[in-house]
């Protein structure tokens, strides 16, 4: 593995970390001997073309799927299956078509056996925390993709988990919604003390809201490079796209993956 | 549908055809078939009386006994064959060999094993009913969002909650639908039950009055049973109607 992650004495230690993962679909090798670091704390970016395997990779670290060989550990315990520790943001928002946002947002809670009056009250906050008070008695039909997508945040926040994957999670909403996410996603990020884990195919995207960005190559895939841009985090979000630093990176970035396109 | 400017409420052809039916009933070309307004005195004679309203009775009692036990097997079976590969594999053939099967052929079979009462006739009305409502199921479930079933796995769903909190609202538009087309089958295969065994409920009736040429009693039972059905069906449709709202959206 190349990359300033192990120079860097400043990096946490882990909440989630794969070591030596494999997976086959029959066939297909999706995931070949793949380790890294989830830094606690801090989001991490799983950026590739389409097809390498990274929601393969997020869905055996969330117990949704066995790994062929390897494991992955969880504040240090092997993940077995689905735990309270980890929650998920589905790309295409996976919400109940039946219930309403407060029933869908509070949903994991239900889940978990929380009463009633209780599990609202936290959804109440986490809707109005997602910027959508006033629609909670409103059903994802009757939502654009934006605010579908804000449910399923707030629906995986609510539950409270140490560690959020997120499977492309903007994919599916337009350019300028997907601008606003990623300053809302740097606010959560510093706010909530919690391990975010993101999947995009966006060189742009990763850069702007990582602190890791963990680039992934075709099948059978595994980890290239980590890159930690160093100064953008303490930067005010409006200048991060002018930054030098951003700017280095997406480019170094788009260097070493533009060989894998075609 | 609209004439001289007034819109007409759905069915009003209804309204021309009992006209028909009630001219060639006066015209007297056939004694099978009498005036309608005839048929209704009839009905209306016939509706307060002692083996009508035991027909009527013990047929409601069949059907629903029928129809409740073809839904309560029914949907359980058909989300647990959508479900789990080996049921599915285990069944299907068995529910699709009943559906195309001539079930009335089975009666006689049924009333020999159950005797020649009402748990004949309530089987036979469950078995018209439950193949469709299975498949039905079944189908609504192998139709649901990978990614629902996902979320409820990783919030931690217990398989009860996956069953009744996701399964059954995903699949239910699909549910709905087999179960319309199940009480319409249910409908036949209690009147089916009857006839064969015709001395229980309208099957008894129907012998008495064909027995005797009471043609226009015979219709007036007829008309009571085809609109049951029809508001049967048409009760279930607006359910379904209800709910597709989301299905659409899905
Ligand atoms: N259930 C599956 N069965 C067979 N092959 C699969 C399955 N899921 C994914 N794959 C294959 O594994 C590879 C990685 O898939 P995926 O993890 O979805 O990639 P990504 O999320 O990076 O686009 C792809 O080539 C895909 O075709
Ligand atoms: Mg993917």
């Amino acid at each position: 593995m190349r990359g300033d992650a192990g120079a860097d004495a400043t990096v946490p230690a882990a909440a989630v970390s794969a070591r030596n993962v494999s997976k086959n679909y029959g066939e297909v090798e999706a995931l070949r001997d793949l380790s890294l670091d989830f830094p606690r704390g801090q989001l991490t970016s799983l950026l590739g073309p389409s097809g390498c395997g990274k929601t393969t990779l997020l869905k055996i670290i969330a117990g949704l799927l066995e790994p062929t060989a390897g494991e992955v550990e969880v504040n240090g315990r092997p993940v077995t299956g689905p735990g309270p520790d980890r929650s998920f943001v589905f790309q295409d928002f996976a919400l109940l078509p039946w219930a309403s946002v407060l029933r869908n947002v509070a949903f994991g809670l239900e889940l978990r056996g929380v009463a009633m009056s209780e599990r609202e009250a936290i959804a109440e906050k986490y809707i109005r925390n997602v910027g959508l008070a006033g629609f909670e008695k409103s059903y994802p039909h009757e939502l654009s993709g934006g605010m579908r997508q804000r449910v399923g945040l707030a629906r995986a926040l609510a539950v409270d988990s140490e560690v959020l994957l997120m499977d492309e999670p903007f994919s599916a909403v337009d350019e300028q919604t997907r601008r606003k996410f990623q300053e809302d996603l740097l606010g959560l990020v510093a706010g909530e003390n919690k391990t975010f884990l993101f999947v995009t195919h966006s060189i742009e995207e990763a850069v702007y809201v990582s602190d890791q960005v963990a680039i992934l190559l075709p099948r059978p895939s595994r980890v290239s490079e980590v890159i930690r841009p160093r100064g953008l985090r303490t930067k005010n979000v409006d200048d991060i796209r002018r930054d030098p630093e951003y700017l280095d990176i997406v480019d170094r970035i788009w260097a070493s993956l533009r060989s894998y396109v075609e | 549908m609209r004439v001289l400017g007034f819109r007409l409420p759905g069915m009003s052809s209804l309204i021309l055809w009992g006209l028909v039916w009630e001219a060639v009933g006066r015209s007297g070309l056939t004694f099978f078939l009498p005036p309608l307004s005839e048929v209704f005195a009839t009905f209306f004679a016939i509706v307060g009386t002692a083996p009508f309203q035991k027909a009527l009775s013990e047929t409601a009692q069949a059907f629903l006994a029928g129809v409740f036990s073809a839904v309560a097997i029914g949907i359980p079976v058909g989300i647990l064959m959508g479900k789990n590969r080996l049921v599915d594999e285990l069944l299907l053939p068995w529910v699709n060999i009943f559906l195309s099967a001539p079930l009335t052929a089975l009666v006689p079979v049924l009333m020999v094993l159950f005797g020649f009462g009402l748990k004949s006739i309530i089987i036979t009305t469950g078995l018209f009913a439950v193949w469709i409502i299975i498949l039905n199921a079944r189908a609504g479930v192998m139709q649901i969002n990978r990614s629902l079933v996902e979320m409820a796995r990783c919030f931690g769903a217990t398989p009860w909650a996956a069953f009744s909190k996701v399964y059954f609202w995903a699949a239910l538009p699909e549910i709905l639908g087999g179960v319309r087309i199940g009480v319409i089958r249910a409908v036949k295969g209690v009147i089916i039950g009857q006839l064969l065994i015709s001395i229980v409920g309208f099957g008894a009736l129907f012998e008495l009055y064909s027995a005797n040429f009471l043609m226009s009693h015979f219709w007036a039972v007829l008309v009571v049973l085809f609109a049951l059905a029809f508001a049967v069906s048409e009760a279930l449709a607006a359910l379904e109607r209800r709910v597709s709202f989301y299905a659409a959206k899905r």
